[in-house]
């Protein structure tokens, strides 16, 4: 397997940590002189940057919050001039005002770099045809992939979205090999096409997906690898960090983080206590080297966990595992965290029940407990009790492998549960704190 | 002999556990001039199957299944038994001697005898045995 830049990518992980703190020192300063939010954040935290001198200093720094963002739209908390910037993007913003995100020229190098040796791990490079699936223009999927995969050499067909017929007279016209998309518009392409009597598998060239942008499960990627004859990757990145930046290698097995680009910590949401390797919490992120738009210690909402051992392809740099969800839907039930999400994934793995669930928490005496209530496909029904009980043991066990915590389940008649237009309301919270 | 005629559908409904699901069932079947003959419920942990003898079983079904419930049919088999001491132990002396199980079983005093209802692991034998050793089983045109 190539690598696209072996020095960085297999630097002895002391050697990274060297760069990483020379990076971070650096940034603190220039923060702390240019930036008038980070100064003030830096005073009211009483540290200095003559403070930070080691890398697990980091922790004496302030987060960085998503609101903080918002209350400085559109451009506040920029460490550089208009003139020096070369492009703006701006974040859709779900809720409120949207992010702005500002570029100098080295910030582009860096993010475009950062894609390079992303694609060129996922096995892509010259040669490859990538089609570029994702919105061009304000949103950060487009054009990040596009200069990414012009970097390594590849040749792009920046087809954004939409217009999915012609993606896949393309696709076959144009002999693509590699798609960039979120997985659901994947989904839809592999139907489409199928509708059109085309199968992905054996009409087209496609071997590679680079998906991303929106949560899918591990069941997604192996259903779609092997419908569609694809290997499908995991990549990761938001506008804040300049865009989509990290995939997994070939191990398919965790998203590496560039750590001369990056600086990840896991902490508990609760406490803001950093987590060690292996355990899931939030996703904390320094940017070392922004120019425009510096990140320290954002905390972006995402639960994961990392692992910091070497990878088997050779890479130094940590991964982290799938997003498994967002931190506002986390409960925590009897100490342990838990995010709707990861049912939702257990069950898409268990035929015998349909994918809508409901979670009601409660708490008898001092113990937290979660029931989960799970909808019985018609064609598992059983006029027998046991069969019945062995599907409910199932679900029970599966879940309580996923989420190391012990919940009840409910079979309940299929429609019995609630549907939901748009943002699914599953968890029913009676804890009375 | 056709062990055939002797295997009776009977209507399995999954319920959960609470209050009016029976009346709901038992509605259905009233709306459709449905006669029951016998019916029994089976509990679990937090649903239950009910389980339900009646004389149009398609309508029946087809009925639940409309108003959404999850429903099967089941081959059960249907024993008429004297109704006197030992009457029970007659037949569940049959299947034993035959090796036969009974998964479930229920009752009900009819017009004229009692009437064992038994699910078994093998319908086919147990019919075969039982009308071997002269006990009065139920013809399955009956609920039909």
């Amino acid at each position: 397997m190539k690598i696209w830049d072996p020095r960085i990518e297999e630097m002895p992980a002391e050697d990274l940590k060297k760069l990483q703190y020379r990076h971070l020192k650096t940034l603190v300063y220039r923060l702390y002189s240019f930036s008038e939010f980070y100064h003030r954040r830096m005073d009211e935290q009483k540290v200095h940057p003559d403070d930070i001198n080691s890398l697990a200093d980091i922790t004496k720094l302030p987060f960085m919050y998503k609101s903080d963002l918002r209350d400085n739209y559109p451009n506040k908390i920029f460490t550089a001039p208009q003139d020096e910037l070369v492009r703006y993007h701006v974040s859709s913003g779900t809720t409120g005002k949207p992010t702005v995100v500002g570029y100098t020229q080295k910030d582009l190098e860096i993010w475009t770099n950062s894609l390079a040796r992303s694609l060129t791990a996922a096995g892509l490079g010259r040669g490859d045809v990538m089609q570029v699936s994702y919105g061009y223009g304000l949103f950060t999927g487009g054009l990040g992939l596009h200069y990414g995969a012009e970097k390594i050499g590849a040749t792009v067909v920046p087809t954004s979205v939409g217009n999915t017929e012609r993606q896949i007279e393309l696709m076959q016209d144009l002999l693509v090999t590699a798609i960039a998309c979120t997985p659901s518009y994947m989904v839809h392409l592999g139907e489409t096409a199928e509708k059109m009597g085309i199968s992905i598998k054996n009409d087209t060239e496609l071997k590679t997906a680079v998906l991303g942008a929106e949560p899918w499960s591990e069941t997604m990627r192996q259903r779609m690898q092997e419908q569609m004859g694809i290997s499908a990757y995991n990549i990761y990145g938001t506008s804040e960090l300049s865009g989509p930046m990290f995939t997994e290698c070939s191990e398919q097995n965790g998203i590496h983080i560039w750590s001369d680009i990056a600086y990840t910590e896991i902490i508990d949401p609760e406490t803001g206590e950093q987590l060690p390797p292996g355990e899931r919490g939030e996703l904390v992120m320094t940017i070392l080297q922004k120019e425009a738009f510096p990140m320290i210690r954002y905390r972006i909402g995402d639960i994961t966990s990392m692992d910091d051992s070497v990878c088997p392809c050779g890479r130094t740099h940590p991964r982290i595992e799938r997003i498994q969800g967002r931190v506002d839907d986390m409960l925590i039930i009897r100490g342990i965290n838990v995010f709707p999400s990861q049912v939702e994934h257990a069950l898409l793995g268990i035929p015998e029940v349909s994918g809508h669930f409901r979670i009601i928490v409660d708490r008898k005496g001092a113990l937290d407990t979660m029931l989960v209530q799970v909808e019985l496909n018609p064609d598992s029904f059983s006029d027998k009790l046991s069969d019945i009980m062995d599907i409910r043991n199932k679900v029970s066990h599966l879940l309580k492998n996923q989420l190391n915590v012990a919940v009840g389940i409910e079979i309940v008649a299929p429609g019995a549960l609630p549907r939901f237009e748009g943002k699914a309301k599953r968890v029913t919270d009676r804890r009375v704190m | 002999m056709n062990t055939e005629d002797y295997i009776i559908k009977q209507i399995s409904v999954f319920s959960e556990n609470k209050p009016g699901r029976l009346a709901a069932i038992a509605k259905a079947m009233e709306e459709e001039k449905i006669n029951i003959f016998a019916f029994s419920i089976a509990e679990a942990k937090g649903f239950g199957v009910v389980r339900v003898l009646v004389d149009k079983p398609r309508a029946a079904l087809e009925k639940l299944v409309n108003i959404g419930f999850m429903v099967s049919f089941t081959d059960v088999i249907a024993v008429s038994m004297h109704d006197v001491p030992g009457g029970l132990y007659e037949i569940a002396n049959i299947l034993a001697e035959n090796e036969i199980n009974i998964e479930y079983s229920y009752a009900y005093s009819g017009k004229e005898a009692a009437v064992l209802i038994l699910r078994v692991d093998q319908a086919d034998e147990a019919v075969k045995h039982l009308l071997n050793s002269g006990a009065n089983l139920l013809k399955s045109e009956m609920f039909a």
